[in-house]
């Protein structure tokens, strides 16, 4: 009776145990999936998505279970929403999001809340600098960084006279301070217009009449592709180089298209970077979601592979945090950039590029590396960073 | 700021104006003759945009494309007229506002399923593409002055159909006083599906003609309904000829601005401060020149007489 009351006993913890191995790995997503930038928002989760699918559905040997919820692009409703996946879901990682006012909301429910925020995409200097938090990785960029290469590729390449334009908001401002903050040379206007702007036939006379150099623009999503085709319209790409951060990328090619050939960006990747794992990964996602890779697709996908490859390190475990951090740390896996490691501000330290619209044999259009700008370069925040 | 460049820039507020004309124009009649607020009209004009990208990828031909376009837009808009508007007619505005407020979002999230997020682009026509010496140095592009010409007569056949067409005269009646009209046994709901797609045609139209020029994505329709708004209170709500002066002096105003603020404040105050303000004072402009007109005629530049 005895034994077999002890074998039962043991049949069940053995139940239990199997139960807590195969728990699985949650994973909460805040990304914006309605609006005008959903297509941004959509190339997040299905970067994340294809990581998964790629290594059979396991994250670091766990089974993954991934809730994706939309911010629509507004703090409050993102803000709800992040302490569900915290409060409701118990989350043990939150991917996203897109947008920077977005993460500065979510910043205090996630990482008090106890999950680890990883960010693809938005890169705020608070955070990288005296704001910085333990629990908070990035696998994409400084926010400056972009603007900064435009810079220093303008500088270097002996320009007289830019004309630079950004909207008119906290992003837009930093934007042309990055800019401004390596080049030194004329600027023929510095011109802020309103968010979301559509028609920007006023300030392209401004631009034929001041004949410059180059143009610096950061005019994000459906404003780049506007600005794109008038710019190409109006007779001025064959006289006015055009430099651009987060304009021309491969989430807005396809609306561009021949009007962005040969245009310029700055960024921390492309898709014909020339390694195994970028091949691939191009490849994979093609096939899959029947669209060219941005950034944000790539540095989604990375945050995959962060938590893969720090999750084999702990063998699967999420509840010793330190253990957990000091693994993401020392960034255990191939990125598809290539050489990638943290700064102390769990910024990445990493090469960035100028990159150039180019047509492809396929029809579809991509960003292809010009040259590299920088090389294993850090924010300059990091300094302020309490962290070690 | 040289002459030139003022009248580049004066070429571009036109443009802007008779593109809000032909936006303010059908939600002015609808408006005026049916007193029924259709905010829904800004997503007409981006349903109009999408059909032609649409067509343009079956037929290859932009002026079938626009053909095709309007046509579709035109059933559409009948369609909503017949399943939802129609109901409303005799509510009052606040439910009109809250129903057609619920068809952007259908209709914006409806696009979205149908063509996908990701902005579109409708290629200009081969022989309309390139740009045209204005004057030494200056480029426009000749697809602009299209717009510009195809608005003016636009403006040109609704001024002949509403000052001298049996249909123009119900219209006129109608906006004036639409129940008398009734009363006069004009079949008041026909009218009234008349002006309602001829409206939807004309946003519609508008939403064609920009679509080279702008990407054609969800809720493209949005801030352009707002400034159509502007444009029928500043001009008269019912007021054709209100709206084209409207829309004008509102195109003309919101490009001078943007283009001279920062450079007229700069003769009054240091360069970096006009920097920050003359923006600011830009967008402000026409809502500035609203209260304005609402202060001193509260009914609009052209008010229609009996309302």
């Amino acid at each position: 009776m005895v034994k077999v009351l002890m074998t039962s006993v043991a049949a069940v913890a053995l139940l239990i145990g199997q139960a807590q191995a195969q728990e699985k790995l949650k994973i909460g997503v805040v990304t914006t999936l309605s609006g005008p930038a959903a297509v941004l928002g959509q190339q997040l989760r299905n970067g994340l998505q294809l990581a998964i699918k790629n290594s059979d559905g396991k994250l670091g040997g766990r089974e993954v279970q991934l809730i994706v919820e939309d911010d629509e692009l507004k703090p409050d409703v993102a803000v709800s929403k992040a302490k569900a996946l915290i409060d409701r879901d118990k989350v043990d990682f939150v991917v996203g999001p897109i947008f920077s006012n977005i993460l500065v909301a979510i910043m205090k429910p996630v990482t008090d809340g106890g999950a680890i925020l990883i960010s693809p995409n938005a890169g705020t200097s608070n955070f990288a600098g005296k704001d910085c938090n333990a629990n908070f990785f990035v696998t994409s960029y400084q926010n400056d960084q972009n603007h900064e290469v435009m810079g220093k590729y303008a500088q270097d390449a002996g320009m007289k006279k830019v004309f630079i334009m950004a909207p008119n908001y906290p992003a837009g401002k930093d934007s042309l301070a990055g800019f401004k903050r390596f080049f030194k040379g004329e600027l023929a206007d510095e011109v802020y217009v309103p968010l979301g702007q559509l028609d920007y036939s006023a300030e392209l006379s401004k631009i034929a009449a001041a004949s410059p150099d180059a143009v610096f623009v950061f005019l994000p999503g459906g404003m780049g592709v506007n600005f794109v085709k008038q710019f190409r319209q109006a007779g001025l790409a064959d006289k006015v180089k055009f430099l651009s951060a987060f304009t021309v990328d491969e989430s807005t090619l396809p609306a561009q298209k021949e009007a962005a050939l040969g245009f310029f960006g700055g960024a921390n990747w492309a898709p014909n970077l020339d390694n195994p794992q970028n091949k691939k990964f191009v490849a994979d996602y093609e096939k899959e979601y029947n669209a060219v890779p941005a950034t944000y697709a790539f540095q989604s996908y990375d945050a995959a592979l962060l938590i893969d490859g720090a999750l084999k390190a702990t063998k699967g475990n999420t509840a010793d945090k330190d253990a957990l951090r000091a693994a993401m740390m020392k960034a255990p896996f191939t990125s598809l950039r290539g050489a990638f490691k943290f700064n102390t501000n769990h910024y990445p330290i990493q090469d960035f590029y100028q990159v150039k619209v180019a047509a492809r044999a396929d029809g579809k259009f991509q960003t292809e590396i010009d040259k590299k700008v920088f090389a294993n370069y850090a924010d300059p925040y990091a300094k302020d960073c309490p962290m070690k | 700021m040289s002459l030139s460049l003022l009248f580049v820039q004066t070429l571009n507020g036109l443009q802007f104006g008779v593109l809000l004309f032909l936006i303010a124009a059908g939600l002015t009649l609808v408006f005026g003759v049916m007193d029924f607020i259709n905010l829904a009209h800004g997503v007409q004009y981006m349903l109009g945009a999408y059909l032609a990208v649409m067509f343009y990828a079956l037929t290859g031909n932009f002026l079938v494309a626009l053909v095709l376009a309007l046509a579709a837009a035109l059933v559409f808009g009948l369609l909503l007229e017949f399943v939802v508007f129609r109901h409303l007619y005799e509510r009052d505005h606040l439910e009109q506002v809250i129903a057609t407020f619920g068809i952007i979002m259908f209709l914006n999230q409806g696009v979205k399923v149908v063509w996908g997020a990701a902005p579109l682009s409708l290629p200009i026509p081969e022989m309309l593409s390139g740009t045209i010496v204005l004057m030494p140095g200056i480029l426009y592009p000749v697809w602009r002055l299209v717009i510009i010409g195809s608005g003016l007569g636009v403006g040109l056949i609704l001024y002949l159909l509403v000052t001298q067409t049996r249909v123009g005269m119900l219209v006129r009646a109608g906006a004036t006083n639409a129940r008398i009209v009734s009363a006069l046994g004009v079949d008041i709901r026909r009218l009234f599906m008349i002006v309602f797609g001829f409206g939807t045609m004309l946003a519609a139209f508008a939403g064609v003609m920009i679509a080279p020029i702008l990407s054609v994505e969800p809720g493209m329709g949005d801030g352009v309904l707002i400034l159509a708004f502007v444009v029928i209170v500043i001009g008269g709500i019912g007021s054709m000829r209100g709206a084209f002066i409207a829309a004008l002096l509102i195109g003309l105003v919101d490009t001078l601005g943007r283009s001279f603020a920062i450079d007229i404040l700069r003769l009054v105050m240091p360069p970096s401060p006009a920097r920050t303000v003359g923006p600011a004072i830009a967008s402000m402009l026409i809502y500035v020149l609203m209260a304005l007109v609402l202060y001193f005629r509260p009914a609009g530049l052209f008010p229609v007489r009996g309302r």
